[in-house]
């Protein structure tokens, strides 16, 4: 779900990589693309990706060894679906709350959705 | 760095100074936009950067040397890529040959692997190609040459579709960190995700100076309803609502910066520049 998608653009790279972390892309230890190899293809000017890289080493989701690149953390995947778990408490749901009394939604219809919904695990398909 | 020191400069036969008592500077290590409407005089500034035309008064300082006096040793460390040009009737080979001495940093690998890039033969004659495929071994040679101060005179004009994200990528993987690059430009779609420096030339003047960053702490970027038009400072109307700039609030993340949308505002007078 996004509901901004208007965030700068190293927040963008950043959030990319996460992605690509949580879902295995890259595992704990593996390495990432060097900055000027994510630069190229992203097509973007090298500064932007620093700042990205700056957020996910400032987040403990990678480190740097000294010559040779940026390396995934241990228990960067955890960390990174904790930290998006409280942006959906946090933004996502006040936003949807915000809809919801907008347009005269209340919780129970949320609820009949999410019962009929097949991304509930309940439903197990 | 760039020194332009209070230059003043008019064409011969022309009534009308395109600059007059010009001044502001270019750190090195930046890919800066040169933007302006047509006829501000980004051309005519590349030009009086590189030595081309020379300032009828003020002066113009690369690394503390006036680069009108032509000297070697500036003249080894810039390279322009104009927006037209003649290429002269021989081979790429011949033409690496006749050049590549002048430049002491010159990478013939670098070369290579934007040919390759860019999908070019490696022996093209260079008088029977298109216009598109002139410019890519231009630029390939001006990113090849290695010079410090690298200067892009509408460099995706006349590119093909997968050639502009291709320049991107070959502007990207060979910019070496000491280079500054200074692009004009129209097109700013293109090139939106390279640049990290605006400049804007309006009526002879420098509208804005400004790092990317610094425009993107100061201002937002969003797209808002008809009901959410509150404090904004300039909007466009857009199939995704309105296209809107307003100050940032210290509190706010950062958006993307809406280069087009930032020309139009600084140039209509709705920002503080």
């Amino acid at each position: 779900m996004n509901f901004n998608n208007n965030k700068a653009i190293y927040v963008q790279m950043a959030d990319r990589l996460c992605d690509e972390i949580v879902s295995g892309k890259y595992a704990v230890h593996d390495r990432i693309p060097s900055v000027r190899e994510y630069a190229v293809m992203l097509e973007v000017n090298t500064n932007t990706v620093v700042k990205a890289y700056d957020i996910l080493a400032r987040d403990h989701v990678v480190y740097n060894k000294r010559g040779l690149g940026y390396f995934v953390n241990e228990g960067a995947r955890d960390s990174i679906i904790a930290s998006r778990k409280k942006a959906f408490l946090e933004e996502t749901l006040p936003e949807l709350f915000r809809q919801m009394k907008l347009l005269g939604i209340n919780i129970r219809d949320i609820e009949d959705e999410w019962l009929k919904s097949k991304d509930n695990p309940v439903l197990g398909r | 760095m760039i020194e332009i020191n209070h230059i003043s400069f008019k064409y011969p036969g022309s009534k009308h100074p395109v600059f007059e008592d010009l001044s502001f500077s270019l750190e090195s290590n930046h890919i800066y936009g040169l933007l302006g409407k047509n006829g501000m005089g980004k051309s005519t500034l590349l030009y009086l950067i590189s030595g081309l035309l020379r300032p009828e008064s003020g002066e113009i300082l690369i690394d503390g040397i006036p680069s009108k006096d032509r000297q070697p040793v500036t003249l080894r460390d810039i390279f322009i890529v104009p927006e037209e040009y003649d290429m002269p009737p021989v081979t790429l080979r011949e033409f690496i040959e006749m050049n590549e001495s002048f430049y002491p940093h010159f990478n013939i690998d670098v070369l290579r692997n934007c040919l390759r890039d860019f999908e070019l033969p490696e022996e093209p004659s260079l008088k029977e190609l298109s216009m598109g495929q002139k410019k890519k071994i231009y630029m390939s040679f001006a990113l090849a040459s290695g010079t410090r101060y690298l200067l892009m005179d509408e460099p995706t004009n006349g590119l093909d579709i997968p050639s502009k994200s291709l320049f991107r990528k070959v502007v990207t993987r060979n910019l070496t960190e000491d280079s500054t690059l200074i692009i004009s430009t129209h097109q700013v779609h293109d090139l939106e995700s390279l640049l990290d420096h605006i400049i804007i030339l309006d009526n002879s003047q420098i509208l804005v100076n400004s790092s990317v960053a610094d425009i993107t702490s100061k201002y937002t970027f969003t797209f808002r309803g008809a009901q959410e038009m509150d404090n904004v400072l300039y909007a466009e109307p857009s199939f995704q609502g309105n296209a809107t700039i307003s100050l940032r609030k210290p509190e706010e993340e950062e958006t993307t910066l809406n280069l087009e949308l930032f020309f139009n505002a600084a140039t209509k007078g709705k920002l503080d520049y």
